[in-house]
């Protein structure tokens, strides 16, 4: 069955599910009840499932995920919205010391199944710590799983999938595509969560994206299109574990490398994706693995975030560079 | 009876709250906590919580001291193993038997404890044999032993962090109770010290607490010193005080006295249990050892003031209560030393015979669900190992390189 929706109207379809699925899942955050959230991804939830499964808490990113923590260790599946990208930090001792630990600390006798929800990444036009891509801070923490989905069916199933997870999940929802509409099959086989997409196929190069960028990297295929080029487009959406074989795969046919995101290119994902495949597919490349992504600097001011964040221009030039080899 | 119990967030709270004193920080006396069992052994009335400690029999009043007694016994032989070379760190409890106890021996079955690295007398109390203690500090495992047996948490390293763990799981608690899956109350004890007192964590835990009235106990045990900074350095008001700012009701005690210690924390879990919410319990103790067998109280503080504390010692006062009673004899004191000592040679043995699992083993607790990389990385290191299987002993590069 197959609906058109917006990214947040499929995240809010797919917690419904979870929520009428399963008595133990509940929602935590702050503002996500009666009011929906500040970007209205849990609207009218309260309402259904009343304010005891849809929970407004108190203001503090350490208690939600500390007692998030502690309702897994008695069973519950809560499933957190950190409100902003840059407010995961007063949390983030407990998801890297607590959460991301716990199963091993017990030797595998205990799990912390917690979602964690994190709205991220720019281009919205905002004020400081509401637009940052922390991704990389997580995957370098090993207990965690993270994914992000791109279009609304893959957002639709893949928090679904996060909350049925017996490990921890953190989901990066990116927030500037929340609007974006697209096609939702509520009743197709769900995808494995901790698996690539090729979204776009092609032979001269490939693109790897994930999240905000996916529509980006698209875009860029399109447009290279027009000058004769064929890209490739990856959509990762898993950025812990990363599936490798499928960027293998496709490297081994087109040769060249393109990785993309947001978070700044120094310590990125970027840069173990080039690594891996660096070593995985060394006689197939014809260029080094390039990457496009943020500059090391914080996230700058609305006014000139353009220039930080990658575009078609930036992706078509890292391809340029690497055709010239 | 003064007591610095501090306010009257409930009707039950303003009857037991016929004074409240504002205590000094770090001070101690009879004038500003509860105390049922001054440092002379000489029971002390309270009408509140004297009736906790008149409902208790003899036996049990001999089953507190043998606990503390054996714990105490238990914590020289970790301290001696540790000396020895047989454990990395140990972490002495001597001291705080009192307060541990006297909160343990409160709990029921049901109830759950989120502790720190220090509770090995509470650990006692949940039936944990203590030489699982050891595999964290042997370097066996990070955890040691299955909470769900006994309802004692892991022990958890980061300062405060377990105290929303406590909060969250008593939030679960009381979500079954309303949703009618369970039908036994029960109540979480989250222990803490004086310097995890200033963490932000312990903060949000009483915020989330009071504010989803979750069944739970936050047991401080202000031992005064947090590693080489004095309470003073924490806190300018006897943390019980703050416990008024939460909307809870916060109790001071001896926490040397485990009759007193016993009576507030059976009032505090049924005031919990009741769906009366969070209380804060402060303890007043003293840290008689080192924060850790690799710490030297020498350095910072001074030997008169850790003798004015042993004059105070909660297993002393305890022993001239029950002699001057006439509730236990001098046979009964030397099966206490029998039972100890039959304690430390049991976890002394069990310590020297602990072997851990193998590394391969750490690949397969980092995820619950499958995990490509861990697998990948897991089947690259067996395939490192094994090719030192043919490779000549002698070669040093073996022994450092693979286990």
């Amino acid at each position: 069955m197959s609906t058109t929706m917006t990214m947040a109207k499929a995240i809010n379809a797919g917690l419904r599910a979870t929520l009428a699925g399963d008595d133990k899942t509940l929602l935590m955050g702050e503002d996500i009840g009666p009011l929906g959230g500040v970007y209205r991804v849990t609207e009218g939830l309260a309402r259904e499932f009343g304010t005891d499964r849809v929970v407004d808490t108190p203001l503090g990113e350490s208690g939600i995920v500390g007692t998030a923590i502690g309702l897994a260790l008695r069973g519950f599946r809560p499933i957190c919205e950190i409100q902003f990208d840059g407010f995961v930090f007063p949390g983030f001792n407990q998801i890297t010391t607590q959460l991301a630990k716990i199963h091993t600390r017990s030797d595998g006798m205990l799990s912390v199944p917690v979602v964690i929800r994190i709205p991220y990444g720019g281009g919205i036009g905002s004020i400081e710590h509401h637009s940052e891509s922390p991704e990389a801070l997580f995957a370098h923490t090993a207990g965690l799983r993270i994914i992000t989905p791109s279009n609304p069916h893959d957002a639709y199933w893949m928090i679904q999938q996060a909350a049925a997870c017996a490990d921890p999940v953190i989901v990066f929802e990116p927030k500037r595509r929340y609007w974006l509409k697209g096609e939702v099959d509520t009743a197709a086989p769900a995808r494995d969560p901790f698996s690539a997409q090729v979204v776009r196929e092609g032979t001269d190069a490939t693109v790897v994206a994930y999240g905000p960028l996916v529509p980006v990297a698209l875009a860029a295929a399109n447009a290279a299109a027009q000058d004769g080029h064929s890209l490739e487009v990856i959509d990762l959406r898993s950025i812990s574990p990363i599936d490798f074989d499928t960027i293998a795969a496709s490297v081994e046919k087109t040769g060249r490398l393109i990785v993309t995101h947001e978070a700044p290119t120094f310590g990125g994902i970027g840069g173990e994706i080039a690594a891996r495949i660096s070593e995985r597919c060394f006689y197939a490349l014809e260029a080094p693995a390039m990457r496009v992504g943020g500059f090391h600097m914080p996230y700058p001011v609305a006014r000139v975030e353009e220039h930080y964040l990658p575009d078609i221009d930036r992706i078509l030039e890292a391809f340029d560079r690497a055709l010239a080899y | 009876m003064g007591v610095a119990r501090q306010p009257a967030t409930g009707p039950d709270i303003v009857d037991l709250a016929d004074t409240a004193g504002v205590a000094r920080p770090g001070s101690i006396g009879p004038t500003d906590m509860v105390q049922l069992l001054d440092a002379q052994g000489r029971r002390v009335s309270d009408d509140a919580f004297g009736p906790y400690a008149d409902a208790l029999d003899p036996q049990t009043l001999r089953g507190f001291y043998k606990d503390m007694a054996v714990v105490r016994r238990f914590d020289a032989e970790a301290t001696a193993l540790q000396r020895q070379g047989e454990l990395a760190l140990w972490v002495p409890v001597i001291g705080q038997e009192a307060a541990q106890i006297g909160s343990g021996r409160a709990l029921a079955a049901a109830d759950y404890v989120f502790p720190t690295y220090r509770e090995h007398g509470v650990a006692l109390t949940r039936g944990l044999d203590l030489a699982d203690l050891f595999k964290l500090f042997r370097g066996i495992s990070n955890g040691g032993w299955d909470p769900r047996e006994t309802n004692f948490h892991l022990y958890t390293l980061v300062l405060a962090a377990q105290t929303l763990h406590a909060v969250g799981y008593a939030m679960g608690i009381k979500r079954e109770l309303d949703a009618g899956l369970a039908t036994e109350p029960a109540a979480v004890v989250a222990y803490f010290g004086d310097g995890s007192s200033s963490e932000g964590d312990v903060h949000e835990s009483m915020v989330f607490a009071t504010s989803f009235n979750a069944p739970v106990v936050f047991f401080c045990q202000n031992n005064e010193w947090a590693i080489s900074v004095p309470f003073s350095v924490q806190s300018k008001v006897p943390l019980a005080n703050r416990a008024a700012g939460y909307g809870m009701p916060g109790i001071r005690v001896d926490g040397n006295d485990v009759l007193a210690v016993h009576a507030v924390t059976q009032w505090a879990l049924e005031h919990a249990r009741a769906g009366k919410g969070p209380v804060l319990i402060e303890a007043a103790t003293y840290r008689l050892g080192a924060h850790t067998t690799a710490d030297d109280p020498t350095k910072y503080r001074p030997s008169a003031e850790e003798a004015a504390w042993r004059a105070r010692d909660p297993l002393l006062r305890l022993e001239t209560y029950l002699r001057t009673e006439g509730l236990a004899d001098d046979a009964f004191f030397r099966q206490v030393k029998d039972d100890g000592d039959a304690l430390a040679a049991h976890v002394r043995s069990a310590a020297l015979a602990l072997t851990g699992e193998g590394f391969e083993r750490r690949f397969a607790t980092v995820y619950a669900e499958a995990h490509p990389l861990v697998a990948e990385e897991a089947a690259w290191f067996a395939q490192y190992a094994a090719s030192f299987e043919d490779a000549d002993p002698s070669d040093s590069t073996r022994e450092g390189g693979v286990a």
